[in-house]
């Protein structure tokens, strides 16, 4: 609309270590700089992170809902990768 | 952002299941176009409404009467503005921009809660505010938290949590109050007698006459009626003023046995409709002063993106 | 902490509040440094709803619940929060005039907010070191206020380096302001700081700041006679008189009661 317009950020915060960022939401900010600052005012005011990032949201390529199926369905069907597949005899532990 | 699918009617399908299934709907899935107006719609007005509300609030930041209350009333009024925010973003996962927001704001084209177009006379009403309309607002806010529309949804979460202890703090200052001196009573009697109707008139206009209730509770958006939350609250509150030591402003209120509610008096939907039409006490301070900050910080918000331009910055023009 | 003051507000000089018998806190210097935080932290939230822009709502609004925390444990350190706020007259507040300040517009905002902290920082840094009663609280406030400071040199450089109306915008503030700096680096009894060392390390951070801003550190005279630099010896300024006035008069208008 004018000059004056922030660009979106979207946000991702570390709510304490050895737990991975999770997408927190978004802000806008003329740059990276003050977005972060901005982020840490916004989405840890209750202390509710050790660590931030931000990311212009015009940079985020995603999955599109369309590709739903190739995308994602192919995983669907190789129950394989997931440990309840095998049966394990009964007392057998530590596996 | 919308992407235009080739055949809406399997896609209204797959729409319908995620409804019907209780599954959360997500920005980049299709959906209908009046889903998607009715959200934009009703998160703006969402996130107007906790702008809109600092003001009645602030009003008292500086005048707050020891300092333990002056640091609550600055927090509470720092978290209606983060509300604001995490609203417009949530607004924002549907390609309308803030600044568009802003402007259907400013412009009257978009509207906020009403209950923020009446004056906070006394300190008492920031108490007043805190119990009846915060808690008028969680009980239409709480239900959101299962919105079908994910962003929202999430946001709801986040500001319910954040919002549990406005209205205990609001409870208690007219706890203080009401057990303090007998002017400081009567401040707190004074203040429920003026919030106690407008509050009510928060959840909206009686169903038969709600305009898009009935769409928005298909669509799971809204999950109880306004006549619903609305006895739900006045059930709530009637013994919370007997602990308080306040009366309620209707002579019609009383227990009913049989419905398992509280009976009460008529609404006054005349002054809900003028104050709704700008009207109102407030209407147009509210908004005044919502243009001017807006205005008077172009040069600062129009500084920080030329730094950035010429700093290899990110801001872009207009990359919303 | 919620207050109980008894009677009439008399408590209208430091001196009347004594501090617990026992206690090491200097009156003085704790009156001083929980004024100048009390003070620019009502500054602050008078920008609630006018800020230019949602996130700054936010920022300005974290460093007015900062200074406030500081404020309550600096006051309570000698006496009545509540009383020392409410029930003292303008003259015996001992906060620098550079904090009491109107908000001005936003460059006046922040270049009070870049000559405070930055000073803020560097007395906590110092108090947080040695083993003094201010040193606790010295040991959290420098974290807050190294964030404060870091904020005012962010928006410096915005304003500075940004479009011809914020430069000269900002340029304006940091002259306007800069005769209130002085009073800064008068020693305060009972701190015990080297106030020429506490002014080196300022003016190298400013200046360092001002520049990369591309703006210029004014030169005009800091504290030239009582105008600009008696604060701590309770000497204010005329909007400082206002802004208590409506700071304390509802706490006053209801003598002993609880809030």
């Amino acid at each position: 609309m004018t000059s004056a317009d922030w660009p979106l950020w979207e946000v991702f915060v570390r709510s304490r270590r050895g737990l991975s960022h999770t997408h927190a939401g978004s802000l806008h900010a003329p740059d990276a700089a003050m977005a972060l600052r901005n982020a840490r005012d916004l989405y840890t005011r209750r202390s509710e992170g050790v660590s931030i990032w931000v990311v212009p949201s015009a940079e985020i390529t995603a999955s599109s809902p369309d590709e739903k199926d190739p995308f994602f369905a192919p995983a669907a069907d190789k129950p394989y990768r997931h440990p309840t597949f095998y049966d394990i005899p009964e007392g057998v532990r530590h596996l | 952002m919308t992407t235009t699918a080739p055949d809406t009617r399997g896609c209204e399908a797959v729409f319908d299941a995620a409804l019907a299934a209780d599954e959360r709907i997500e920005p980049r899935d299709w959906m209908p176009d009046a889903y998607r107006a009715t959200l934009v719609r009703q998160m703006a007005q969402h996130a107007h409404s906790e702008i809109i509300g600092m003001q009645p609030e602030a009003n008292w930041i500086t005048r707050a009467p020891s300092l333990r209350r002056k640091a609550i009333l600055m927090a509470k009024v720092q978290d209606e503005a983060g509300h604001g925010l995490y609203l417009y973003s949530a607004a924002e996962t549907l390609g309308t921009g803030r600044d568009e927001l802003l402007d259907k704001l400013h412009s009257g084209r978009q509207k906020y809660s009403s209950i923020f177009n009446y004056p906070t006379l006394t300190w008492a009403d920031v108490g007043a505010i805190g119990w009846l309309v915060d808690g008028a607002a969680i009980t239409n806010q709480v239900p959101l938290c299962r919105c079908s529309y994910g962003p929202y949804a999430r946001a709801m979460v986040r500001i319910c949590k954040e919002e549990s202890f406005h209205q205990r703090q609001g409870y208690e200052l007219l706890l203080t109050l009401s057990r303090g001196t007998e002017a400081q009573h009567a401040m707190a009697q004074d203040a429920v007698n003026r919030w106690w109707w407008p509050s009510l008139m928060m959840f909206g206009p009686p169903d038969d006459e709600s305009a898009h209730s009935a769409q928005s509770m298909a669509w799971k958006i809204k999950r109880h009626s306004n006549d619903e939350l609305r006895r739900r609250f006045v059930d709530i509150c009637v013994p919370q003023a007997e602990s308080l030591g306040l009366t309620l402003p209707d002579p019609d209120l009383r227990w009913n046995e049989e419905s398992g509610h509280h009976d009460f008096g008529p609404i006054d939907w005349d002054e809900f409709h003028e104050v709704l039409r700008g009207n109102g006490p407030c209407n147009d301070q509210r908004i005044g002063q919502r243009r001017r900050a807006h205005e008077e910080g172009a040069w600062v918000r129009e500084a920080a993106a030329a730094h950035a331009r010429k700093h290899g910055g990110t801001a872009r023009e207009a990359q919303v | 902490m919620t207050t109980t003051p008894q009677g009439a507000p008399s408590a209208s000089a430091p001196e009347a509040t004594a501090p617990q018998s026992g206690s090491a806190v200097p009156v003085g210097a704790a009156l001083a440094l929980g004024d100048d935080a009390l003070v620019l932290s009502h500054r602050l939230g008078e920008w609630a709803g006018h800020a230019p822009v949602l996130e700054e709502e936010v920022a300005l609004a974290n460093i007015a619940l900062d200074l406030l925390g500081q404020a309550r444990v600096l006051l309570s350190l000698v006496g009545d929060e509540d009383e020392l706020a409410y029930l003292r007259e303008e003259r015996a507040f001992r906060n620098v005039q550079l904090v009491e300040q109107p908000n001005g517009d936003f460059a006046h905002t922040i270049a009070r907010q870049l000559y405070f902290s930055t000073y803020q920082e560097l007395l906590y840094g110092r108090l947080a070191a040695g083993d003094g009663p201010f040193a606790p609280l010295a040991r959290k406030a420098v974290k807050e206020v190294a964030y404060h400071r870091d904020h005012a040199e962010q928006w410096t450089l915005r304003l500075g380096d940004g479009t011809e109306e914020s430069h000269r915008r900002m340029q304006t503030a940091l002259t306007a302001l800069w005769r209130c700096t002085g009073e800064l680096f008068e020693p305060v009894d009972g701190l015990g700081l080297d106030t020429a060392a506490l002014h080196e390390g300022w003016l190298a951070l400013v200046s360092r700041t001002v520049e990369q801003a591309g703006l210029t550190l004014p030169t005009g005279p800091r504290s030239d006679g009582w105008s600009a630099g008696a604060g701590r010896q309770g000497i204010h300024t005329e909007p400082f008189g206002r802004m208590l006035a409506e700071m304390q008069h509802l706490h006053r208008s209801h003598p002993g009661a609880s809030w």
